[in-house]
């Protein structure tokens, strides 16, 4: 992992567990302050989160002069999200993924889609789930595409 | 008249081998010829698919279809009304050519939304996945479903979820990533690329289909084949048997578990493990080659 890939975790990890009891968002120095160990700048510290809000993954709300940054969507709705995609559940191939199999039930997949929309956070890129049918346990079978079986990555 | 024909037949060839390598089992045992089989044929295919349309508009020229494309290009050129070319004949060219943009383009955009929707991926690995000791070289993403996959690039990502590290034991989790790591290695993501593409350009073509999924589970297969060099073929049957069972889990009784046919012709095939049939796959080589051979001559010349 790059040592920027490293900070970005870093501050993320600080906007997710600090947060609980602050909603409206973290300063930059507040984040600093977390991240004191690693004895940043206070600039490198708002670089890292400007990268984190230009892509998408922390909003950032003006107060004064200052901003306050929150994560846009939790952790949890994140691994759904890279879960959605691993077991080519999203609706969209996309991210070109090759599985070495994929074995999910209909309970884990609509539990996965449930994380997604709790949060808030849009669902992945392409179209979204159309979950065919909620009440079809083989639901998570392939929004796209639902006679073929192999269709997607052979594994399945 | 005659070039017309050739690619006519051309497409007719290719569309015969396709229904031939689909239901072929021998590519079963050479995952990587049978590979190099169906890309052939989809290159002959969409060669022909466009010289097919072309010839029958240039067939005033009696000329082979690359001298007489070359000869209408440069009577437009001269802004001269190419002689003996209807408006009909011209149309076809057209559409020829269309086909050969639509082709390309449609690919090119499939790669565009790949690097986008992996770079998604990449960067979202980096905020939430973990590293882990059991899987040297690994990241772990901390959720019960079990996944294990690939994500390709430059720098590829080999990604298992803690599900799957509870799914398998030590020596099926080391097959499994060999496995993905042959996937990041023979960037299986860009041979599926063109067949994806295809597949999204012209999803109710039942032949880009057929193409789509058997390319999509020699793919797997020859990612089988290398952890199997590596691991022998116990554990990696045992963990392809695991996720099968994980999948129907919970399943209700009357649904199939997702691609449970798949797994098992994989399991099957590990356990059998016939010798890779040289001669048939020479031939089948042959053959698909003299297919890309045809249309590539007749632009040629």
């Amino acid at each position: 992992m790059t040592r920027l890939g490293e900070l970005e975790r870093a501050a993320m990890d600080v906007l997710w567990d600090l947060l609980p009891g602050r909603a409206d968002g973290l300063m930059v120095r507040e984040v600093a302050d977390a991240l004191a160990g690693r004895e940043l700048a206070y600039t490198t510290v708002l670089t890292v989160l400007d990268r984190l809000a230009g892509k998408g993954m922390v909003r950032r709300e003006r107060e004064g002069r200052a901003w306050r940054y929150r994560a846009a969507a939790s952790r949890e709705a994140y691994i759904a999200q890279l879960m959605l995609d691993a077991l080519d559940l999203g609706g969209s191939r996309d991210a070109a993924l090759v599985r070495f199999a994929r074995s999910v039930t209909g309970t884990e997949a609509e539990v996965l889609r449930a994380a997604l929309i709790a949060s808030g956070e849009p669902s992945p890129p392409a179209d979204p789930v159309t979950p065919a049918d909620p009440v079809t346990p083989a639901g998570p079978a392939t929004p796209a595409d639902p006679v073929t079986p192999s269709a997607k990555t052979p594994k399945r | 008249m005659t070039y017309a024909l050739h690619f006519g037949l051309a497409v007719l060839a290719c569309w015969l081998t396709a229904q031939v390598l689909a239901r072929s089992t021998w590519t079963w045992r050479s995952p990587r010829v049978a590979i190099l089989c169906w890309q052939a044929v989809g290159l002959a295919a969409g060669l022909a698919a466009m010289g097919l349309p072309m010839a029958l508009g240039l067939a005033g020229y009696d000329l082979p279809t690359g001298s007489a494309l070359w000869a209408l290009a440069g009577e437009l050129r001269r802004g001269a009304w190419p002689a003996g070319v209807t408006a009909l004949q011209f149309g076809l060219v057209g559409l020829g050519c269309g086909i050969g943009v639509v082709l390309f383009t449609t690919t090119l955009r499939s790669l565009h939304s790949a690097v986008r929707a992996q770079r998604r991926h990449r960067d979202l690995l980096t905020l939430v996945a973990r590293q882990d000791p059991t899987v040297p070289g690994a990241l772990v993403l901390d959720h019960p479903s079990a996944a294990a996959y690939c994500l390709p690039g430059v720098r590829p990502r080999v990604v298992v979820s803690a599900g799957t590290l509870d799914l398998l034991d030590q020596a099926e989790l080391a097959a499994v990533l060999t496995h993905e790591r042959a996937h990041a290695q023979e960037r299986h993501d860009l041979v599926l690329l063109p067949f994806t593409a295809l597949r999204r350009a012209l999803p109710w073509l039942r032949w880009v289909r057929d193409a789509h999924e058997r390319v999509t589970l020699l793919v797997e297969m020859r990612a089988d084949d290398k952890a199997r060099e590596r691991h022998a073929e116990a554990p990696l049957a045992g963990a392809l048997r695991r996720f099968a069972a994980a999948g129907e889990r919970l399943t209700p009784a009357g649904t199939l578990g997702l691609g449970d046919h798949d797994l098992e012709l994989r399991v099957h095939r590990l356990l059998e493990s016939g010798r890779p049939p040289r001669l048939v796959g020479a031939a089948a080589l042959a053959v698909t080659t003299t297919l890309v051979a045809l249309p590539v001559s007749l632009f040629l010349s």
